[in-house]
């Protein structure tokens, strides 16, 4: 798929803003501030319904103003479509596809498929496993869209079953309310069934996908890191109990066995649970583990090293994500900045076959002459097209 | 801001739920421009629920004596009682004309980030009700929503040891929901697809 317009109000630092787009490269170039990164992250939500570096929607709105408008028109083989995304400063945003509104805006999700790259991919190595999880969760949502639910549901539950844990300690719950550890475990056991059966609902998928993705990143690190420097390896481990890899059982039957041994888990955790009101079993302290040549990346990879499993990550959800449909849209957000001469020659031969890359950099310089395309200039939020080749 | 009594009306009527301080405006002038009989009617409507709505002393329902007139109407099953969370949905199941049995309301559901526990709602009556052994059905058709279901295991839960058939409507409602939104067709297919939860 690719897109054929963005158009932008109030968005971020534009004011109005409409660029025509093409398939292939287009490269969007200009100082740091002027908007390069604003008008990618817009095609972003577009896809997820969610910015990649900002969590809240507030900063997304042009200063002043109280409501950003998006609108992405998409180009599939099989037909076209018009993702309008309205940002609502204190009211629920709205979405309309082909000018019908969504009554649930989550419903878009899968219109447009993006994979992003981005300078802040480096956390998904170096940070916390909680980057990590968002990236799995990110990708399952874009491989099938009915997993936004379930996700939202897991944290809903995990929500209100911290909340009623909170209310057994000395501080009380939320509401400051107090109440007796008696009280508390007579609830917890309804909560208990209820995020056991959300979330194996998401370890299972999460596991499935991480078997999926293995082979994508270990081919995609030796592409990208050049010759013999791995071998990368992805693995996923739960927080409690081992994992189950039966992989003869049928979907239900492994999400079954998962919420059996997740809600014993939770009964063997919960005294400490009660004492630190904390939730301490389920797939929101699961790990995606990555390691180089044995090593988790974390703490041992070096510079380079991180770059390329981070790539990888990205590389291998691409693949991933077109296998036997269309190719999302890549988006590479100021990443040749950060890399060395010989990974930017090689990512950009990865991915210069895509059907649609969007490309930004300060530098024009930076980007390879292999990803050569449409060429605009971004500059205080206005965008010129660059006559000819970058 | 406007003076004075205008601005107080807003005020009033922008703290209504649904109603944002763009609506009350327009509420408050709409009422402004309106004969002064009608907003007297509407007035007297207001303070005649206030003096003489009460809760029903036995399922919680809004009724205008002790008790309200599903509890009071002996035509209706004794079998078989419906929880609900709000007297409103009372309204939504009544309009599907289907069930003949009575209703207990809970005022709301289960739900700790909001510092609500059973001991806030009103299942010590509910068991109480249940007592005599008179019901055989509970149909638990508290909001699809997760506090919902939560609060739905939760009495289905208390209820098993004493034997009593304990349902939900399932089938159709939409996931995450609330439950007076529900049509009338698909609450009606809901409440005939019951199924029995187990614990
Ligand atoms: N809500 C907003 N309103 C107005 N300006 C904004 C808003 N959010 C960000 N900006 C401006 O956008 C600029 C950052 O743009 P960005 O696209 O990240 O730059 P770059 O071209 O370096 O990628 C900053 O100068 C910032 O002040
Ligand atoms: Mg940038
Ligand atoms: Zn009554």
């Amino acid at each position: 798929m690719h897109l054929t317009r963005l158009a932008l109000t109030d968005f971020r630092s534009y004011t109005e803003a409409d660029v025509p787009l093409k398939p292939g490269v287009t490269i969007f170039s200009g100082p740091n501030g002027e908007g390069k990164t604003n008008l990618v992250e817009a095609v972003g939500y577009a896809a997820t319904m969610a910015s990649h570096r900002a969590a809240q929607d507030a900063p997304l709105i042009r200063k002043g103003a109280d409501q950003a408008i998006i609108r992405a028109a998409i180009s599939t083989g099989v037909h076209d479509a018009l993702v309008e995304i309205e940002l609502n400063a204190g009211r629920a945003n709205r979405v309309r596809l082909n000018r019908t509104p969504l009554t649930r805006p989550r419903d878009v999700l899968g219109v447009l498929r993006t994979v992003l790259f981005a300078p802040e991919d480096l956390a998904l190595v170096k940070g916390d496993p909680g980057e990590r999880r968002r990236f799995l969760d990110d990708l399952l949502v874009a491989m099938a869209p009915r997993y936004a639910a379930v996700r939202a549901d897991y944290d809903r539950v995990v929500k209100q079953r911290t909340a009623l844990l909170k209310s057994a300690g000395p501080k009380g719950g939320p509401k400051g309310n107090r109440q007796s550890r008696e009280a508390v475990t007579a609830t917890l056991d309804v909560w208990d069934a209820h995020l056991a059966r959300a979330g194996a609902e998401l370890l299972v998928a999460r596991e499935h996908l991480v078997n999926s993705l293995r082979p994508h990143v270990e081919r995609s690190y030796t592409a990208v890191a050049g010759g013999d420097r791995g071998p990368a390896a992805i693995a996923y481990r739960r927080s409690f109990g081992s994992p189950v890899d039966n992989f003869a059982a049928t979907h239900g039957e492994r999400v079954r066995a998962a919420a059996r041994a997740l809600r014993e888990a939770l009964l063997e955790v919960r005294a400490s649970e009660l004492d630190r009101g904390v939730c301490l079993a389920g797939p929101h302290r699961d790990e995606l583990e990555l390691s180089v040549r044995d090593l988790p990346a974390r703490g041992y990879a070096s510079h380079g090293e991180s770059w390329s499993m981070a790539l990888a990550l990205r590389l291998a959800s691409f693949d991933l994500l077109r296998a036997g449909r269309e190719d999302p849209v890549l988006i590479l957000d100021d990443v040749f900045a950060e890399l060395d001469e010989g990974r930017r020659d090689r990512l950009a031969a990865l991915v210069a076959a895509a059907e649609q890359v969007l490309v930004t950099a300060a530098v024009p310089d930076d980007i390879p002459r292999l990803l050569a395309g449409v060429h605009f200039k971004v500059s205080a939020g206005t965008l010129t097209e660059v006559p000819g080749a970058p | 801001m406007y003076e004075g009594v205008i601005q107080h009306l807003i005020d009033e009527l922008g703290r209504l739920p649904g109603v944002g301080p763009k609506g009350a405006q327009r509420i408050a002038f709409h009422l402004l421009a309106t004969d002064p009989d009608d907003v007297r009617r509407l007035a007297a409507a207001l303070i005649e629920m206030t003096e003489r709505v009460r809760f029903c002393k036995t399922c919680g329902n809004v009724a205008e004596a002790e008790q309200c007139r599903i509890c009071l109407d002996t035509r209706r099953d004794p079998a078989v009682l419906c929880v609900v969370e709000e007297p409103k949905d009372i309204a939504a199941v009544e309009k599907i004309r289907e069930f003949r049995g009575r209703y207990h309301v809970l005022g709301g559901a289960i739900s700790p980030i909001d510092g609500i526990g059973p001991d806030d709602l009103r299942v010590r009556e509910l068991m109480a009700r249940l007592a005599d052994g008179a019901v055989t059905e509970l149909i638990l058709a508290t909001d699809p929503n997760l506090e919902g279901e939560a609060t739905a295991t939760y009495i289905a839960r208390l209820v098993k040891p004493m034997g009593i058939r304990v349902t939900r409507p399932a089938s159709g409602l939409p996931v995450g929901g609330d439950l007076e939104y529900a049509d009338e067709v698909t609450l009606g297919r809901a409440f005939e697809g019951r199924r029995l939860l187990d614990v």
